[in-house]
């Protein structure tokens, strides 16, 4: 909301208060301002002058020299190209040294020889449109109206002499936006008088009720109607001051009419509407939902298909307006309009806020209208509306005022409970203290009861209430207290205690932290070579993304792990490691399959890895055992995954803890990396947190260090290439016993003297009682025992 | 005799001082000391010595025996000490050359800067409390008091996945989570990823970070609300800091306001600042006295119960702390970006 400062001093008396004090002040008190801004602050040295005379220049064929009257002791001379350089008229002069709004900067010079000390300008030149000075000459210089006076900052006599506060309103304030209700506000900051006006019409006789009738047919939507009559009209651009204040609030002057409707909405905060009352057939106006099929053409020349839970205003025969958005154009205000029927109606703000959205046109009005106005308004503003079509000479107001009103004019009451406010706020304001604030905005309390004015829609509870007292007590004079209520223990869950741990165990290995978005581009799933059929497909869909990029929650967060890479890669970083530990989302379905949008999705925490250029594949997995290890994960296994498309066949684990799958880790395919990009080695892991958590072994307990040696035996057997080595160290491990302290893969060798498709394995074995030494016997049967299971389960053959 | 013992000390000690490694000292214990040794044959010519002459005699051998033995080990000790100081010189580094790259990965700001919140607030007996990213209408507005068709929901352009169903567009619904399953007191924060359909550009991104706050229990009051949240701007930002409190609108909280900063670079004085751009003050969050309404909603009594909550936009806080710029180096994982924190 822009608020001209000017148009606030016709309700508050604004001496003595600076704009950084009321800008402070106003922010204090609960009206945010973004910023006071002086209008005319783009110029400098531009002043009125008239032209004294006008001689063509000898060289040129367009331009002319003119001596122009700047109110100094000597005339200067300009040198202009514009066809309108008329001698008498005042027009705007940007002397030497002047600056106009672009930062346009004018100095003295020559054109064509002679000496030009200054430029006169046009409106444009000026920063402002034909709509702002309808009298001005869009290919010519602005010649300003008879009696303008010479010499003087041209800023004072187009309006740009204007300081205008720009406020942020909060949805819960319809009533500030409004010059009336900021002078409210304003009034109460500064402990000054509030003058309101009461709109007087003199009226020219005749009864409205003799032209129009007004039915309601839609009151829950439409709580009170009020409209009254002008005829006569005499459409022309508003007078200056007008203008100028439509101009200073943001809003572009039209006509008197228009302007008007503007002028009362800006003022009051209550939008109005007016009817060409010639295009009303019948001399009917109903208020109605549409029936199905109507459709309107609007004030923009746009057809709309209205449905049956909107309101519109209708004639006899057809809608006119859609109410509180926008008006028909067969009923528009033009120069030939004679008879005008203002509108200043209450509209359900829903209705009217569902309808600007589906209709997709936001106005100024529904804006409004949608955040609930005070129905108690309609009246004064239509009078208002009437009152400056007398002062501007703009046409008769009929005698009358129709008022279709099914609203109560009662105040809404509520218990004043200054001891609650107190306690809610944590101060000590006496009632009396208390009434004096809510009296300055307008309250009242009589009877222990707090009486809300009506143009307050958002008061309620006592909560409502004690804000008002809390911000013009000030938000700055409630003492900062601590800690009242029980005391509590502050802590982290054991599952963001167990995650912070992955994190740091994943920094320490030298991963760095990557943070990735949460939706994706359904394409992604392409891109790592899932099967069309996959489950992981079915995704959770966003029905207004901002795009395919951005259009379905991640089922796997591979996709953004690799773009993260790759991002590195083609900016030339020589490695990067990441990891990510964030979420996915995987959908509920449906019977059929298919995802079921009402239910949320299971959102999982998943741990992923990736790296290129600095670790070797086991280096790689070496990472993640100690990720494994360091958070106590129970009987944590590797199984050689060949079918999982994302990833290398040879090169792909599952990660399980007992049975349980917890992750898969690899190197990524190599077509996989080409669709990326890329023809380096990727190494990627995805681990679910989840099931790792569930997986924690117990806390371990105190073995007491051993007393007795451990007796170390090495054995290499020769076996298929084919078999994994880690399953022959489960075999052993299960084989051997209790005896059986360690196992360790120390050799793995193909090539000379080893059979093609074969290879030599060798463990060491690291024996122990806890009772006693062992004796060589116990070893060599503890070996036998561990050869013979080798020898049958995997075919291996001992190598001596 | 005497003259020639004499004459074999000054020899031996003449020798092993200037020995200059410890082979050489060797063979002077080999020449004096050894089997065919000098000092060994003396002995061995005992038997030509009257019985008389002999316990002197040997009394003298063995003296000399010591005095050349502990020559031996002085000067090997010398020897010891010059061959060390030897190795250590050639042994000299250049320390002022770079020490190995040992790779140690960086935390990622965001989570820089919120781990530091939780800490802050984890001090003074908060709890982390989380919620889902995709929330169901209900949480996400209904019970915080914004009713469909309510024109707050405008000032929060919402990414829906049904009629009924929402990417959350704050952490509030965290709020009505765990009122639902926690009776009073509580005292959350719950930090968390928020969404709305913001085009991506240099201040604004789809996606990002609020850490909401709860507290609940009796006799709770506003100047509650302004101790704890002062106390956290201070620990966060320095003692010295100056927060304000000012008027603003949340349907959820009632009072509510928005607690600023003021500028630690211009202290509201330079109108071309280029961290406040003049305006002295930096928002950091919104925060209120919790609504009657939302409480109800929740089975919480509000004639019982009182209670605040607040919510910190983290991101503002990250690029302000460490003067970011460009909100899309958070999501590109760029390592050269993550290793500046």
């Amino acid at each position: 909301m822009k608020l001209p400062m000017s148009w606030l001093s016709e309700f508050v008396d604004m001496e003595g208060i600076s704009n950084q004090d009321y800008d402070a002040k106003m922010t204090m008190s609960g009206s945010k301002v973004e910023e006071v801004v002086y209008l005319g602050r783009e110029f400098k040295n531009v002043v009125t002058g008239k032209i004294l005379s006008n001689v063509p220049h000898p060289d040129s064929d367009h331009l002319v020299i003119c001596q122009v009257d700047v109110g100094k002791e000597e005339p200067i001379q300009i040198v202009t190209g514009a066809p309108n350089a008329i001698v008498g008229r005042v027009v705007p002069v940007a002397l030497h040294k002047s600056t106009l709004p672009g930062g346009v900067k004018i100095t003295k010079g020559k054109l064509r020889g002679v000496p030009s000390n200054g430029m006169m300008c046009s409106f444009e030149e000026l920063g402002l449109t034909q709509n702002d000075l309808p009298y001005g000459d869009p290919d010519g210089l602005l010649l300003m109206p008879e009696g303008t006076p010479v010499g003087v900052d041209i800023r004072t006599v187009v309006g740009l002499d204007e300081y205008v506060a720009e406020f942020e309103i909060t949805s819960n304030r319809p009533d500030c936006m409004s010059v009336i209700g900021l002078a409210r506000e304003t009034a109460a900051t500064f402990d000054r008088e509030l003058k309101l006006h009461t709109p007087v019409v003199k009226g020219c006789g005749g009864d409205i009720n003799e032209h129009l009738s007004i039915t309601n047919e839609a009151p829950d939507l439409c709580p009170r109607y009020t409209a009254r009559l002008v005829k006569n009209i005499k459409i022309e651009p508003s007078p200056a001051w007008m203008r100028e204040r439509l101009h200073a609030a943001g809003v572009r002057p039209i006509n008197n009419i228009v302007d008007i409707t503007n002028y009362v909405m800006l003022e009051y905060g209550q939008p109005m509407h007016a009817f060409d009352y010639a295009c009303l057939k019948d001399k009917k106006i109903i208020i109605r939902r549409p029936v199905a099929g109507e459709s309107i053409e609007t004030l923009d020349g746009q057809m709309h298909e209205l449905d049956t839970n909107m309101v519109c205003i209708a004639d006899g025969s057809r809608p006119t307006a859609v109410a509180g958005v926008m008006g028909g154009y067969d009923s528009e205000i033009t120069d030939s309009t004679n008879m005008v029927v203002f509108e200043s109606a209450n509209f359900h703000g829903a209705t009217v806020r569902v309808t600007a959205k589906k209709l997709g046109m936001r106005t100024e009005a529904s804006g409004r209208f949608e955040k609930g106005l005070d129905p108690r308004m309609t009246v004064d503003a239509v009078n208002r509306a009437c009152e400056l079509v007398e002062i501007l000479g703009a046409g008769e107001v009929v005698d009358g005022i129709i008022d279709v009103d099914t609203t109560s004019a009662e105040n809404k009451r509520l218990p004043f409970e200054p001891e609650k406010i107190n306690m809610l706020l944590g101060i000590q304001l006496t009632a009396d203290e208390q009434i004096a604030y809510l009296t300055k905005l307008g309250f009242g309390v009589e009877n222990g009861e707090v009486i809300v004015p009506h143009f307050r829609t958002d008061i309620a509870r006592m909560c409502d209430i004690a804000e008002e007292v809390a911000r013009l007590y000030g938000y700055d004079n409630i003492p900062t207290t601590l800690f009242g209520g029980e005391a509590v223990l502050g802590s982290l869950t054991a599952e963001q205690t167990f995650e912070k741990k992955i994190g740091e165990i994943a920094r320490t290995c030298g991963f760095d932290e990557a943070f990735n978005f949460s939706f994706g581009n359904p394409k992604m799933y392409d891109d790592i070579a899932l099967p069309e059929d996959s489950e992981k497909r079915k995704s959770v869909r966003i029905l207004n993304p901002l795009g395919t990029e951005f259009s379905v929650m991640r089922t796997t967060s591979l996709p953004s792990m690799l773009e993260s890479l790759m991002h590195n890669l083609n900016h030339r970083n020589e490695t990067a490691s990441l990891y990510e530990l964030y979420k996915i989302y995987l959908p509920k379905l449906n019977d059929n399959g298919t995802v079921n949008p009402e239910q949320l999705p299971d959102e999982p925490h998943i741990l992923t890895l990736g790296s290129y250029g600095r670790l070797s594949f086991f280096e790689f997995k070496g990472v993640i055992e100690k990720i494994l290890t360091t958070c106590r994960i129970a009987d944590v296994s590797f199984e050689p995954e060949k079918e999982n498309p994302s990833y290398h066949p040879g090169r792909c684990a599952r990660i399980l803890s007992g049975d349980t799958e917890i992750g898969v880790f690899g190197t990524i395919h190599p077509l996989v990396a080409k669709k990326y990009g890329t023809n380096a080695e990727i190494l990627a892991a995805e681990i679910n947190v989840d099931r790792m958590f569930a997986h924690v072994a117990p806390e371990n307990v105190y073995h007491p260090l051993p007393k007795y040696p451990a007796s170390t035996r090495d054995i290499a057997v020769l076996c298929d290439d084919e078999i994994p080595v880690a399953r022959m160290q489960k075999a052993i491990e299960k084989s051997v016993g209790s005896i059986l302290e360690s196992v360790s893969l120390f050799d793995v060798y193909k090539g000379k003297n080893i059979p093609e498709g074969k290879k030599s394995v060798a463990y060491s074995l690291k024996l122990r009682r806890s009772d006693r030494t062992l004796t060589d016997s116990e070893c060599d049967d503890a070996m036998n025992k561990a050869i013979s299971i080798l020898e049958e389960k995997f075919a291996a053959k001992l190598r001596k | 005799m005497k003259e020639k013992l004499q004459s074999i000390r000054e020899m031996a000690t003449e020798a092993m001082a200037a020995c200059a490694d410890s082979r050489e000292l060797d063979a002077i214990r080999v020449k004096y000391l050894g089997k065919k040794g000098e000092v060994t044959a003396l002995m061995k010519n005992m038997r030509s010595l009257t019985p008389e002459e002999r316990p002197a005699f040997g009394q003298m051998v063995n003296e000399l025996r010591s005095v050349i033995e502990a020559g031996l080990a002085e000067n090997k000790e010398r020897l010891e000490a010059i061959a060390l100081e030897r190795k250590l010189k050639s042994e000299t580094l250049d320390v002022t050359m770079p020490g190995a790259e040992i790779p140690v990965g960086k935390k990622h700001p965001i989570n820089l800067v919120l781990d530091e919140v939780k800490d802050i607030f984890i001090g003074m007996g908060f709890s982390i409390a989380e919620g889902p990213d995709v929330e169901s209408d209900y949480y996400n507005f209904e019970a915080l008091n914004i009713p469909k068709d309510h024109p707050a929901r405008d000032t929060q352009d919402t990414f829906y996945i049904s009629d009924n169903v929402v990417l959350r567009t704050q952490t509030s619904p965290i709020q009505i989570r765990t009122m639902e399953n926690k009776k009073p007191p509580i005292r959350i924060i719950a930090p968390g990823r928020v969404f709305r359909s913001d085009d991506v550009d240099a201040t604004h991104s789809p996606l990002f970070h609020q850490v909401e706050g709860l507290v609940i229990d009796k006799g709770i009051r506003m100047s509650d609300l302004k101790g704890i949240l002062e106390m956290f701007a201070k620990k966060l930002y320095g003692e010295e800091t100056v927060v304000r409190f000012r008027p603003h609108h949340f349907p959820f909280t009632e009072p509510s306001a928005e607690m600023d900063y003021q500028c630690f670079q211009c202290h509201g004085k330079d109108p071309n600042c280029s961290v406040c751009h003049g305006e002295g003050w930096i928002e950091i969050l919104g925060c209120g006295m919790v609504h009657p309404k939302v409480l109800e909603v929740c089975g919480i009594d509000p004639e019982e119960y009182s209670g605040y909550a607040f919510g910190i936009g983290l991101e503002r806080l990250v690029m302000g702390r460490f003067k970011i710029t460009d909100i899309r180096n958070f999501y590109e994982n760029d390592v050269r970006f993550l290793h500046q924190f």
